[in-house]
C-alpha cells in the first residue's frame, strides 16, 4: 500500500536510548571495573612515590646514579642526623640490566631453535609434547628455580666459569675477573633467568613462526630452497618482530625476578660490576630489596620503596614496548 | 577387474643403507665423543656434551652430503643446532625437576601434610612436625586473592565485551600493563599501604591483596577471551525477548561462558600459587596454623621453602625440598585442571 | 486503533517509484494498522543504507519484504523493534509508529517496545545453557514477568509454534539436541510466550530444510489470526505462499536502498507497476 507522504530529505535524528535504571547502574559498575587496572597502577606508583619522597628528595638524583648503601644512624638530616645515610642504587639497577641481557642472549637463540623445531622440523606428536613441556615449565614457581640455582647449578657453573676464565679470560674481557672466586656471579644468575624466560619467548616465537603464510613457504620451496634456506630466508625474517616482542616480554620478566637469582648473586652495593659476568660481584634491584627488607629500619624501608619505584618504572616501560611490538606483529598476519 | 592399489609414498625411501648410515651417525658420534673426551683431558659431563655437539655437526653434514637426498650442509647444521637447543633445554629442565622429585620424595612423610612446625626447632628430624600450616596458608591466601580478583577481572572483561565503549582500548592497555608489575612491587605496595601504615600486621589478607594485583590481569584477559566466544546472536535473542542488558548478561551470557570463567579463575590461581617475594613482604611466615587472615603472620609454601633453605642445616634443607615437591605437585594439579576445563570448553 | 485508507485500485502505472506524490486520491476500505514506517532512513556512520521507506503494516496480516541481498531489508526490520541502535555507527531518520506513537520518541523505553514487537532471527539461537522448557519460558525471566500458569503458557506457545507434540516428553533436555527446524520453532515459541502484537521474522527459513520450512509457514498462517507478521525473505515462492502484502526493496548502483513498490502480494507479483519489480519477480535478476 502506498502512502501519500512527501518524501522529505531527512537528516539522521539522535536516537535517545532511555536505559532502565538497573542498566544504568550495571553499565556504571562495568566502567568502574574496567578502569580498575588503571586505578591500581596509578595507585601503586603514586603510593610508592609519596612514601619514598622524603628519602628521594634527600638523596636527589644520585639515588639513581650513585652506588652506595650506607644507612648511618637511620635518620635524615631533617630529623637531626649526625651520621646521615648515603644511598645510591645504580649498581643494583645496572646489575638487573646486566643479568637480564645476559639471560636474553642465552634464551633467545635457544627459544628460536625450540620454536623452529616445534613448528617446522619435528613431527606433530613430538611438537605437541614439546609444547606441553614448555608451557609446563612456564608454570614452575620461581623459588624452585632458586633452589636449583643454589643446589644443582652452582657446582657445574663454577666449573664452566673457571674454564671460561682460564681459557678465554685474557682474550674476551667479559670473562676476566679480579678475584678468582667463582661461587656466585651474574653469569649464574643469567643462566637461571634464561631457563625461566625461555618458555615465554618460545611461546611467542612459536605462535609467529607457526603463522607464516603458506604461500610464502611454498614459494621458496618451489624455487628449490632446502629446509634451512627456506627457514632462514622466509620464516625467520617474518617472525623477527614477534621474536623481538617476545624477547622484551622475557626481559620484563627477568628484570622483576627476585628469589630465583637471590641465591646465586653476591650483592655488592658500593661498586658497579659493568661487564665481568664471571666476577662474584653484582646484584639486582629485586633481590637487593628482599635481602635488606627483613631487618630494615623505617627509613631504609622508605628507601627500598624508592628502589622499588625505579624497578617499577623500568619494567613498565619494557612491558609497554613489548606489548606494542607483539601486537603489531600479531596484526600483521 | 584389477585390484585396487593402495596408495604409497614413493618419496619416502626407507632404504636399509640409509637407515644404517643414520644409526651409525646418531649412535656413533656420542661414543666417539666419549672417546675424545676421556683422552683429551676435557673434564666433566658438560665437556662431553660440547665435544659431542661439535662432532655431530661434522658427522651430520657428512651424512647429508653422502646420503640419498643430498642435503645441503646448512640444512644439517640447522638440524643439529635446532636439536641441540631442544636437548639443552630438556636437559636443564630435567636437572631442575630431578632434585625436587628425588630429594622431595625421599624425605616425604605423609604426616608432613597435616602437622605444623610448632614442635620443630632448627635442624629437627623430619619425623617431627610438617608443613601443613604452610600448605593451608597457601590455600587460604590464594583463595582470598581469587575472591578479590575474580569479580573485578570479570567486570573489566564485561566492559570490553558488553559495553564496548570508547574506553575499551584503555581498559585493555592498562590490564596488559598491569601484568608486567613485578611480584616484589606488588608485595611492596601491599606492605606500604596496609602494614607500614599500621592498619594491619603481617597477615593473610595483605598477602591476598598483593596476590590479587598479580592475578587480575590473567583473570581479566582469559575472561575477555571466553566472553568473546559467546556468539552475539545469543545477546540479540535475549534483548529481543525484552531483557535489559543486565538481565541478558546475567541469565544468558554469563551462564554460557561458565566453564570458561572457571578456567580464568584457575589460570589466575596457577599464576600466583608459587609466588614468593610478595609473600615474604606481607605474610612473613609462621610456625603454627593460622586460620585468621586478618591477624598475624601466616606461613605459605613458597616462603616456607625460602626460609627453610636459608637455615642451611641438613634437616631444614630437606624440609625445603619436601615443600618444593608438594608445591610442584600442587601447581601441576592446578595446571592440569585448567587445561582440562579449557579444552572441554573450546570443544563446546 | 489507527485507521488508514487503503488503496485498492489506481489509474495508471507510474514509471518512477510509487512513493512519489500523486494527484489522485483513492479512498476505499478502512483497514486497521498495526505499525507504520514514515520516511524511515538508515545510516551506518556516513553510509546511507536505506532511503525514505514508507510502509503500513495492517493488523492480522503477513507482510513480506523481498529484494536482492544487501538492500537494507534486515536493517529496516531492526528499526521496527529498536534493535537497530545496538549496532555500531547506527543512525536513523523518520519515525516508526506503534499504537499511535513514535517508538523513537525521547523517553520511550526500548525494552518495552521489544515486548510488543518480537523477533525471530535467521539462524536459530536457543540459549545453550537452558533446557527446552527453560528456553521457551526465558522471555518471562528476561522481562521479569510473573505468571502463575507456567506450564499452560509453555504448552500453548509450543503448540502454536507446532512443536508441542515433538518435545512434550523431553522438556528438560538441552535445546542443543533439536534439529535446525525444531530449534527455529523453539525460538518462535519463545517469542510467542510474550504475546507480542507484531512478530518480525528475518529470513527465518533460509537455514532450514524444505520440510521444516513448510511447517513454519503453516505456523505463520495460523499465527496471523492473533498477531501481525512481517517477514524478510529471499524466497519469492514463500512470499507468494504466506504473505498478504509485499514490499519490494532495491538498492541500485551504490545508491541507498528504497522501496520500489508495495501492495497486495497477488497484484505485486502478477501485475507489478514498476518494471524493476517485474524483472525481479520473474527472476531476471536476484
Amino acid at each position: 500500500m502506498t502512502i501519500l507522504h512527501e518524501p522529505e530529505v531527512v537528516e539522521p535524528r539522535e536516537i535517545i536510548i532511555s536505559r532502565r535504571f538497573s542498566d544504568k547502574v550495571f553499565r556504571a559498575i562495568l566502567v568502574i571495573g574496567g578502569l580498575f587496572a588503571f586505578v591500581a597502577l596509578s595507585g601503586i606508583f603514586g603510593y610508592l612515590f609519596i612514601t619514598s619522597l622524603p628519602v628521594l628528595q634527600y638523596a636527589g638524583i644520585s639515588f639513581f646514579t650513585d652506588s652506595f648503601w650506607y644507612m648511618g644512624d637511620t635518620l635524615l638530616p631533617s630529623q637531626g642526623s649526625i651520621d646521615p645515610p648515603q644511598l645510591g642504587i645504580f649498581a643494583m639497577l645496572w646489575g638487573s640490566i646486566l643479568i637480564s641481557v645476559l639471560a636474553l642472549s642465552i634464551a633467545v637463540p635457544i627459544s628460536m631453535g625450540l620454536a623452529l623445531a616445534i613448528t617446522h622440523f619435528f613431527p606433530k606428536i613430538v611438537s605437541r609434547s614439546l609444547t606441553f613441556v614448555v608451557d609446563l615449565v612456564a608454570a614452575v614457581p620461581s623459588i624452585i628455580f632458586g633452589l636449583w640455582g643454589a643446589y644443582t647449578l652452582t657446582p657445574h657453573a663454577e666449573l664452566w666459569a673457571k674454564w671460561l676464565n682460564r681459557n678465554l679470560g685474557d682474550v674476551i674481557p667479559i670473562f676476566s675477573v679480579e678475584f678468582e672466586y667463582f661461587g656466585q656471579s651474574p653469569f649464574m644468575a643469567g643462566i637461571v633467568l634464561a631457563i625461566m624466560i625461555i618458555p615465554i619467548i618460545t611461546s611467542v616465537a612459536r605462535e609467529i613462526y607457526g603463522s607464516v603464510p603458506r604461500d610464502l613457504i611454498t614459494g621458496a620451496q618451489a624455487l628449490g630452497a632446502s629446509r634451512w634456506t627456506m627457514i632462514r630466508s622466509v620464516v625467520i625474517p617474518f617472525g623477527k618482530s614477534g621474536v623481538v616482542g617476545g624477547a622484551m616480554l622475557g626481559l620484563g620478566r627477568a628484570l622483576g625476578e627476585t628469589v630465583a637469582v637471590f641465591f646465586v648473586l653476591n650483592i655488592v652495593t658500593g661498586n658497579v660490576n659493568w661487564f665481568n659476568i664471571l666476577e662474584s660481584e653484582g646484584g639486582s634491584v629485586a633481590s637487593f630489596i628482599i635481602s635488606r627488607f627483613g631487618e630494615a629500619s623505617p627509613l631504609e624501608v622508605q628507601a627500598l620503596f624508592g628502589a622499588g619505584l625505579a624497578l617499577f618504572v623500568l619494567t613498565l616501560v619494557t612491558n609497554a614496548t613489548a606489548t606494542l611490538i607483539v601486537n603489531k606483529a600479531r596484526r600483521r598476519r | 577387474m584389477s585390484k585396487v592399489q593402495r596408495g604409497t609414498r614413493p618419496w619416502r625411501s626407507i632404504d636399509s643403507t640409509v637407515l644404517l648410515q643414520q644409526l651409525f651417525v646418531h649412535l656413533g658420534t656420542p661414543i666417539l665423543a666419549m672417546f675424545v673426551t676421556i683422552n683429551s683431558g676435557i673434564s666433566g659431563y658438560s665437556g662431553f656434551l660440547l665435544v659431542w655437539f661439535f662432532l655431530h655437526l661434522v658427522t651430520a653434514s657428512l651424512l647429508g652430503k653422502l646420503g640419498k637426498k643430498k642435503k645441503a650442509v646448512s640444512d644439517s647444521v640447522f638440524e643439529v643446532l635446532s636439536s641441540a637447543a631442544v636437548l639443552v633445554f630438556i636437559l636443564f629442565v630435567l636437572s631442575v625437576l630431578q632434585p625436587v622429585f628425588q630429594l622431595g620424595l625421599e624425605n616425604f612423610q605423609v604426616h608432613h601434610l597435616f602437622e605444623d612446625a610448632k614442635d620443630t626447632g632448627v635442624d629437627t628430624s623430619l619425623d617431627i612436625g610438617g608443613l601443613g600450616h604452610a600448605l593451608l596458608g597457601t590455600l587460604l591466601t590464594v583463595g582470598l586473592a581469587t575472591l578479590f580478583s575474580l569479580p573485578i577481572g570479570v567486570l573489566a572483561a564485561l566492559y570490553v565485551t558488553e559495553v564496548r565503549g570508547i574506553l575499551t582500548p584503555f581498559v585493555r592497555f592498562f590490564v596488559q600493563a598491569m601484568s608486567g608489575v613485578p611480584s616484589i612491587i606488588a608485595g611492596l605496595f601491599a606492605y606500604a599501604v596496609f602494614i607500614a601504615s599500621g592498619i594491619l600486621t603481617y597477615s593473610g589478607f595483605v598477602a591476598a591483596i598483593a596476590l590479587s594485583i598479580l592475578m587480575l590481569p590473567t583473570v581479566a584477559r582469559t575472561a575477555e577471551e571466553v566472553l568473546k566466544l559467546v556468539p552475539d546472536d545469543l545477546r540479540s535473542a535475549a534483548l529481543a525477548l525484552g531483557g535489559t542488558q543486565w538481565r541478558s548478561v546475567r541469565m544468558v551470557v554469563l551462564p554460557a561462558a561458565r566453564s570458561g570463567l572457571v578456567t580464568a579463575a584457575i589460570l589466575g590461581v596457577a599464576r600466583v600459587i608459587g609466588e614468593t617475594a610478595p609473600l615474604l613482604l606481607t605474610a612473613f611466615g609462621n610456625r603454627e596454623y593460622n586460620l585468621n587472615p586478618l591477624e598475624g603472620p601466616i606461613a605459605t609454601l613458597p616462603t616456607y621453602i625460602f626460609q627453610q633453605f636459608l637455615l642451611g642445616t641438613e634437616n631444614d634443607v630437606r624440609r625445603a625440598w619436601v615443600a618444593a615437591f608438594v608445591l610442584l605437585v600442587l601447581v601441576s594439579i592446578v595446571f592440569s585442571i585448567a587445561r582440562l576445563i579449557s579444552s572441554r570448553f573450546k570443544q563446546a | 486503533m489507527d485507521e488508514m485508507d487503503s488503496i485498492s485500485t489506481y489509474n495508471e502505472p507510474a514509471t518512477e517509484s510509487v512513493t512519489t506524490p500523486r494527484d489522485e486520491i483513492i479512498v476505499t476500505d478502512k483497514v486497521p494498522t498495526a505499525m507504520e514506517a514514515r520516511n524511515v532512513n538508515v545510516w551506518f556512520n556516513d553510509h546511507h543504507v536505506l532511503e525514505n521507506v514508507n510502509l503500513i503494516f495492517p493488523k492480522n496480516s503477513v507482510t513480506a519484504l523481498i529484494g536482492p541481498s544487501g538492500c537494507g531489508k534486515s536493517s529496516f526490520i531492526r528499526t521496527l523493534n529498536r534493535m537497530h541502535e545496538l549496532l555500531p555507527g547506527a543512525k536513523l531518520g523518520g519515525e516508526v509508529i506503534l499504537d499511535g506513537e513514535d517508538i523513537y520518541a525521547p523517553g520511550t523505553d526500548p525494552v518495552g517496545i521489544r515486548l510488543k514487537v518480537g523477533m525471530v532471527f535467521q539462524k536459530p539461537n536457543p540459549f545453550p545453557s537452558m533446557s527446552i522448557g527453560e528456553n521457551v519460558l526465558s522471555g518471562l525471566r528476561l522481562s521479569r514477568r510473573k505468571v502463575s500458569n507456567k506450564s499452560d503458557i509453555l504448552e500453548e506457545a509450543l503448540t502454536n509454534a507446532g512443536l508441542w507434540k515433538e518435545v512434550k516428553d523431553r522438556l528438560n533436555v538441552s535445546a542443543g539436541s533439536l534439529s535446525g527446524g525444531q530449534q527455529q520453532r523453539l525460538c518462535i515459541a519463545r517469542s510467542l510466550v510474550l504475546n507480542p502484537d507484531i512478530l518480525l521474522m528475518d529470513e527465518p527459513c533460509s537455514a532450514l530444510d524444505p520440510g521444516s520450512t513448510r511447517k513454519i509457514e503453516e505456523t505463520m498462517m495460523e499465527l496471523k489470526e492473533s498477531m501481525t507478521i512481517i517477514i524478510v525473505t529471499h524466497n519469492m515462492q514463500q512470499a507468494l505462499r504466506v504473505s498478504d502484502y509485499t514490499a519490494f526493496f532495491l538498492a541500485e548502483d551504490g545508491n541507498p536502498g528504497e522501496v520500489v513498490e508495495s501492495g497486495l502480494t497477488v497484484e505485486l507479483f502478477h501485475n507489478p507497476r514498476d518494471s524493476r519489480t517485474d524483472d525481479y519477480v520473474h527472476g531476471r535478476f536476484g
